[in-house]
């Protein structure tokens, strides 16, 4: 990876950061925001491939549970971004790039990952006392959050992706 | 992108390998001009075709060719994230901790930098919504006040009552506290169930950690750690939160937890030490206080009693407690602070200059 997209990279999943932080808790419903750092994990992972996109989605998930005002177990973002990368980028040899089909895989990859952060919440009993159905509501929102904003927030990321990219070899 | 040119002597796309083993690539990488592409962009064929492609390129990923997903990697970065989990849940001030404050120090202030870049765009929002919000507040108000003035004709036990909040007055005049004020800037995903936000005040501004945290309407919550410039504040109502209680008139004492719930209407389960005072609906409910003021101060508004369902049988009682602040629309809050703290930013300071007896150190 050159340094200019890793900057560049690095710029984005910050202003992800960012806007899911300080900017979605506006719009959020009953406090569950979109995942915009998933959404650039699967974003590099359609664009680079599996393997820029599991360590991109580490460091972003890495970012994610310590950035303020995280307080949960660190570490638990980090596990689901590199499943969501390593899914998202296996998936991407084997789909047309239609409207549909990434809409598809944003659905599976946001699924995959926000079910991987409530369990994992659920396993080391982070917040004590959280209910099933709760945590399920949680999930299918987030999910529905992400699809909703993909058409919004993938084909321009994906432009920018396409334009960092260097001329075929 | 000279590649995008008919290439006379190209390989058949129809018989090179790749179209062939994946059929679905065959458009989108014509369309890039890739695997020796037909047309030159701009000049398809039929606008229908034009049409199509354009569409594959708002949504193609562009033409890298994906390298194979490594298992080894896959396995060597989820063993790293659970190495940073067991670090974090096995060692108390380890070094997760220290690279949380690391990207806390960077991360808080662009945080805070920008809430106050879109402050005046979620301000648009509020006015809509506050709008219609107060004029629900001021019928509820309204009915509030006709039931008081009823209550204000009735009451004999006011006199008790009002006793205590003169004590509590007191005690609250006492601690002789200052208060740093700071915005919310952040706040946590409920996707992780923790009700954290982030301020913008750290130690710089005299926070530290286990400060109680005020709004206008009462109690926030808890500082829970400060850096330099931010610090995360946890809300009474998440559901590692634990507060100590007295309640209204009967001075009952009890623990309140959060639910880890946010949106409107979000309660708080009061737990009673002794179980047999049962307190009544709408009484207020104010914070018991810590040793030493930390986390909590003594006094300070919670909430009131909303339902309190008793148990005959088993003789226990649960009582929901509604918070009186708003942990929604959390703007403006209050960090109470020893008299007298270093802070870059003023401190708001009570009117009564009453002599200093325990400055307590939080």
């Amino acid at each position: 990876m050159s340094p200019v997209r890793t900057l560049v990279t690095g710029a984005v999943v910050l202003a992800a950061l960012l806007l899911q932080v300080v900017v979605a808790p506006h719009v959020a419903w009953h406090g569950v925001v979109p995942d915009l750092v998933l959404l650039v994990v699967v974003a590099v992972a359609l664009a680079r491939g599996p393997q820029p996109a599991m360590v991109l989605g580490f460091c972003a998930g890495l970012l994610v549970d310590l950035a303020p005002p995280a307080e949960h177990v660190a570490g638990r973002w980090a596990f689901a971004l590199v499943v969501v990368g390593y899914l998202a980028g296996r998936l991407r040899p084997d789909v047309a790039p239609t409207a549909l089909s990434t809409v598809a895989t944003v659905a599976g990859c946001s699924f995959v990952g926000a079910s991987l952060v409530a369990l994992s919440g659920l396993l080391l009993g982070d917040p004590a006392g959280v209910g099933t159905g709760e945590l399920m509501l949680a999930v299918l929102a987030s999910v529905v959050w992400d699809v909703a904003l993909t058409p919004l927030v993938l084909p321009p990321l994906l432009a920018l992706l396409r334009r960092l990219e260097p001329g075929p070899a | 992108m000279t590649d995008l040119l008919p290439r006379s002597g190209g390989p058949d796309p129809a018989s090179a390998p790749g179209p062939v083993r994946r059929p679905f690539r065959d458009l989108s990488a014509e369309g890039r001009g890739r695997a020796g592409g037909r047309w030159r962009r701009g000049r398809v064929p039929g606008s229908l075709l034009s049409r199509v492609e354009r569409r594959e390129r708002r949504w193609s990923a562009g033409p890298a060719p994906a390298a194979p997903a490594s298992r080894s990697l896959l396995a060597a970065l989820l063993l790293a994230a659970a190495t940073v989990t067991t670090l974090d849940l096995s060692t108390d001030h380890g070094p997760v901790e220290a690279a949380r404050g690391v990207v806390a120090d960077v991360v808080g202030p662009l945080e805070s930098g920008t809430a106050a870049l879109v402050r005046p765009f979620t301000a648009i929002g509020d006015f809509f919504t506050s709008r219609s919000a107060l004029r629900a507040q001021v019928a509820e108000l309204q009915a509030e006040n006709d039931a008081l003035t009823d209550q204000l004709a009735t009451a004999d036990v006011d006199t008790r009552r009002l006793a205590t909040y003169d004590a509590l007055a007191a005690e609250a005049d006492d601690l002789d506290r200052a208060v740093v004020a700071a915005r919310v800037v952040g706040w946590g995903a409920a996707q992780t169930f923790t009700d954290t936000v982030t301020i913008d005040a750290g130690t710089e501004d005299g926070v530290s950690a286990d400060d109680t945290v005020i709004a206008g309407d009462g109690l926030v919550g808890r500082v829970l750690t400060a850096d330099s410039s931010t610090s995360t504040v946890v809300l009474i109502t998440d559901a590692d939160s634990t507060v100590g209680a007295r309640v209204g008139s009967s001075g009952t004492l009890g623990f309140l937890t959060g639910r880890g719930e946010v949106s409107d209407g979000a309660t708080l389960d009061l737990e009673l030490v002794d179980s047999t005072e049962v307190p009544d609906r709408g009484e207020t409910v104010l914070t018991w206080g810590s040793q030493d003021g930390a986390p909590y101060l003594s006094g300070i508004r919670i909430g009131r009693v909303t339902k309190v369902y008793s148990s005959l049988r088993d003789s226990s009682v649960r009582v929901e407690v509604e918070p009186s602040v708003d942990m929604t629309s959390l703007d403006v809050v209050g960090v109470i602070v020893p008299k007298g703290t270093d802070s870059a930013r003023g401190l708001i300071t009570g009117s009564s200059g009453s002599s200093d007896t325990s400055g307590s150190d939080g």
